[in-house]
């Protein structure tokens, strides 16, 4: 009965997946501020975001 | 997590500023169609719209600021000085250059949608990100094409003006341990699932069905799983265990830390010896329970500072005067010696002297004296004391951290750490429970040895596993959290949850005078006429409006109050002029009008009829004739009086006051008698106060507002700052209660009292779970699956019912608020009506 072990690593290969994206998400900050990304979506258009080194070379 | 709310769009109001939303008065400003109240809001108004940025006034139909002073570009200059950006910018290379600024007025969808834009109105601002809770932004800008001081001086002209203050320059990031939190709990509870997956099969006597290799299989699995949970999720347990062992204190993380070790070395000995599936299962699911416990406490107010010292009072520069001129410089660049030029309403921040102008300080700050003093040139100016009136000239004499307020500081109040952790109910509970546990986990052992040696050891260490402490650890946690969540919806904000618990131990209570009881700002205005005076008795409409015209021009405090209780007067007013601290005089409607202190009206050649003294008062002459004088009285906070009467059935009640005891018989009258009156108290004096009472065994709430209690604040077991609006400032305290908030003292300390009982019945719960679990395991019949349907099975049980009870007894803290107002409003109808008449009377 073989099978099980290979079930058993795809759980915990899944798990595993879903574990380290937790850790990434903490260690990006995502759980810092809940609150502004909420009021962030209520504007129409997203904040431009542009690179200053962009803006220079675009004035020039 | 704070529960900052975004203020609630308001309907727009016709004759109401476009941008601020205040309303215009007359020969308002127009531009494109709108209105606005003054020339900031048009200016920054045409500003947004000229650059692409309408949207803000869509996002909120009055998301603006109120411009209040015009731009200064040279206010910012200090934030040029190479050694201030070094500790201001996040980061700073020739390219670009990040920065965190505290914006206290953000408070809307729209601000964050402008701040995040702010790109579009100038070409070296770059990306910006915005912090709602905080109330911060994070900016990138180009150095070589903005100054930060221009950076500063563009929020500042769209209202959003950079909050620096000197405590700001030191303060330390905290998120990396939020962090390290949430990936503990995170994995912990990866581990719990997975294994309880694996152990599943195990419960119902299904994992032989594959053959003996599957149950070694899972054994493994679990363990290793088990193994970062152990080691890293659990790794604050293992550390304050350890750590109060060698200070020889036994706190609740002792018997936890034995109880997870006996779990471990137990389910380890049992997978490798081959002899069954260890308790894994049950370990992760205990370790996750306990820092979800501890998450659910640590509930953090970050736009609140409960940790602030002198520093954070100061204003980050001054205006300093050298022989080439004046200049804007950093606090911390101030020496002995150097000049400084002190405008109105601005903060002396060390010892100086005066050296030119006619000082008149206010006080209020350091001292809680609410009249501000007036001093002749030459004389000592101690710092924390604020300008009123004409600009000052004056010589530091002593470094800004040896002023007499940073001395406040040096005090050991300050010093010592606050160490009531050890002292909480948990562990005194703790320390008792640990020995019974240890001592039942030897006698089982002791007994099992002379009756079947085999089972001894598994007896000792099942009685270790049953009873480590899970559910109690938890009780104390979620009763608190749940308390100081709802606390928090009241506007009541808790540095942390276990100020819930010594809030409970309060038996005595000290309260501060101005800004606490009394309001600082607002006050009653009565007006009395002159004796025998040939005029009528009441102001007319007329003089009235001459006189609030007059006023109107003035920043004195007096004027303020007096222009605010006048009503609107906007009549010209010709040759104003003011002489600080004693009073203003200007023509009016063709009327010589002068308004100040008798003493300085007499020197004006004004003759009076009878003697006005005692309150604080403003003497009024018209055209040379003494007219009569407004008297300002501190007007109580609404249900004072109700609150105190409350306070003082269950508690000692004392009221400190810097101020002089010429209200001193109106507060005997409030207090009843009951209570200890106390004027003339320095900073000093109150807080050896607090310690006095400490140190005659009494436990000390102090409820205060500002600096000059600061001291007792720090020094009492419980310290409550009352603010006027929170997230602006506050003194080092344990609790910030919004003013508005004050008459619910008394229910709060009520239930926090039905808290401590919570917490209690929480423990004798536990206890009753522990007997039963130790029976069983002290009979040595611990098998897995008992073990991990006790151990989820208490601690749900306290979840339910702590958080449920709590928050049941919460709800009826709400639901008696609003009968109590209802109550204390018809309570306090003669006092209202008698305000209303008095008003009448001055209009």
């Amino acid at each position: 009965m073989s099978v099980i072990i290979i079930l058993i690593l795809a759980s915990l290969t899944v798990a595993l997946t879903f574990l380290s994206g937790f850790i990434w998400a903490t260690k990006s900050g995502q759980y810092e501020d809940t609150q502004t990304p909420a009021m962030r979506i209520l504007a129409d258009e997203p904040a431009d975001r542009l690179s200053i080194s962009k803006k220079e070379s675009s004035q020039q | 997590m704070s529960r900052a709310q975004a203020t609630p769009p308001s309907p727009r109001v016709a004759g109401a500023c476009f941008h601020c939303g205040e309303p215009c008065p007359d020969g308002a400003f127009t531009a494109d169609g709108k209105i606005f109240c003054c020339f900031g809001c048009q200016t920054v108004f045409s500003l947004l719209t000229e650059n692409g940025l309408g949207q803000f006034y869509d996002l909120n139909s009055v998301p603006g600021v109120r411009i209040r002073e015009s731009a200064r570009q040279a206010r910012w200059a200090f934030l040029d000085d190479p050694a201030i950006q070094e500790k201001l910018l996040d980061f700073a290379d020739a390219q670009q250059a990040r920065v965190t600024l505290h914006l206290p007025a953000i408070h809307c969808v729209a601000c964050v949608w402008l701040l995040e834009n702010l790109f579009k109105l100038h070409p070296g601002i770059g990306h910006s990100r915005v912090n709602f809770t905080r109330r911060e932004a994070a900016i990138t800008f180009a150095p070589r094409q903005i100054k930060f001081s221009e950076l500063a001086a563009l929020l500042a002209s769209i209202g959003y003006e950079p909050a620096l203050t000197l405590d700001g320059l030191e303060k330390a990031k905290p998120s990396f341990l939020r962090r390290r939190q949430w990936l503990q709990v995170g994995l912990a509870g990866f581990a719990f699932g997975n294994i309880m997956l694996m152990s599943l099969p195990g419960y119902f006597g299904l994992d032989s069905v594959n053959g003996p290799w599957f149950k070694v299989l899972t054994g493994w699995v679990s363990l290793a799983l088990a193994l970062p949970v152990v080691v890293y999720s659990a790794s604050d347990f293992w550390r304050t265990a350890w750590v109060s062992l060698r200070r020889r204190v036994l706190t609740l993380d002792v018997p936890i830390a034995l109880g997870l070790a006996a779990i471990y070395s137990q389910s380890a000995f049992e997978v490798i010896s081959g002899r069954g599936p260890g308790y894994c299962d049950s370990l992760t699911g205990l370790i996750f329970f306990l820092l979800c416990g501890r998450v659910f406490q640590q509930k953090t107010h970050e736009r609140l500072v409960f940790d602030r010292d002198y520093k954070g009072f100061f204003p980050l520069s001054v205006v300093r005067k050298t022989a080439s001129g004046e200049t804007t410089v950093g606090i911390s660049c101030l020496q002995t010696g150097d000049h400084l030029v002190l405008r109105n309403g601005e903060l002396l921040p060390a010892d100086a002297k005066l050296v030119g102008g006619e000082a008149c300080m206010d006080y209020s700050f350091v001292s809680g004296e609410s009249e501000p003093v007036t001093r002749p040139a030459g004389s000592h100016l101690y710092a924390g004391g604020r300008q009123v009136g004409g600009a000052i000239e004056v010589e530091i004499i002593k470094p800004v951290a040896q002023s007499y307020l940073a001395s406040l500081w040096n005090n050991e109040a300050f010093r010592k750490p606050r160490d009531h952790d050890l002292d909480s109910l948990t562990n005194r509970y703790s320390r008792r429970f640990t020995f019974l546990i240890v001592g039942l986990a030897l006698a089982a052992a002791a007994f099992w040895l002379f009756h079947d040696a085999s089972r001894a050891l598994k007896a000792f260490t099942s009685v270790l596993i049953v009873a480590c402490p899970c559910a109690l650890a938890l009780a104390a946690p979620l009763t608190h959290g749940t308390a100081q969540r709802l606390l928090t919806r009241l506007n009541i904000f808790l540095k942390n949850a276990l100020v819930i618990e010594r809030l409970a131990g309060v038996d005595t209570i000290v309260l501060d005078k101005t800004g606490t009881l009394t309001c600082a700002d607002a006050g009653g205005v009565s007006f009395q006429s002159a004796e025998g005076g040939k005029l009528h008795a009441e102001l007319s409409v007329d003089e009235t409006q001459w006189i609030a015209s007059l006023v109107r021009h003035s920043t004195h405090p007096n004027s303020v109050r007096l222009a605010n209780t006048l009503g609107t007067g906007s009549l010209p007013v010709s040759g104003f002029q003011e002489t600080p601290g004693c009073g203003i005089e200007g023509t009016v409607a063709g009327h010589k009008i002068l308004a100040g202190s008798c003493s300085w009206l007499e020197q004006r050649g004004v003759v009076f009829a009878g003697k006005h003294a005692g309150a604080t008062s403003v003497a009024g002459a018209l055209d040379g004739a003494f007219r009569g004088a407004f008297t300002l009285t501190n007007t109580l906070r609404p249900e004072v009086e109700h609150l105190l009467a409350q306070l003082g059935d269950h508690y000692e009640l004392a009221l400190l006051s810097g101020d002089n005891e010429r209200e001193a018989a109106r507060f005997e009258k409030i207090f009843g008698g009951r209570a200890t009156l106390q004027f003339n108290q320095s900073p000093a004096d109150k807080l050896n106060f607090i310690r006095k009472l400490q140190a005659s065994g009494r436990r000390v709430m102090m409820v205060g507002d500002g600096l000059n209690d600061a001291g007792a604040l720090k020094q009492a077991d419980v310290g409550v700052a009352v603010v006027e609006s929170i997230g602006v400032f506050s003194p080092a305290s344990d609790v910030i209660l919004d003013a508005a908030e004050l008459p619910r003292l008394a229910r709060v300390l009520r239930f926090s009292k039905s808290a401590a009982r919570v917490v209690r019945a929480g423990f004798v719960i536990s206890a009753l779970y522990n007997i039963v679990g130790v029976s069983i395991a002290a009979a040595g019949l611990l098998s897995p699956v008992v073990c991990a349907i006790l151990m989820p099975l208490s601690s749900a049980t306290m979840v339910v019912f702590t958080c449920g009870l709590t928050a049941w007894l919460g709800r009826e803290l709400q639901v008696k608020r609003s009968k109590v107002e209802g109550a204390a409003r018809h309570a306090l109808q003669p006092a209202t009506s008698n305000l209303q008449l008095i008003t009448k009377e001055a209009a």
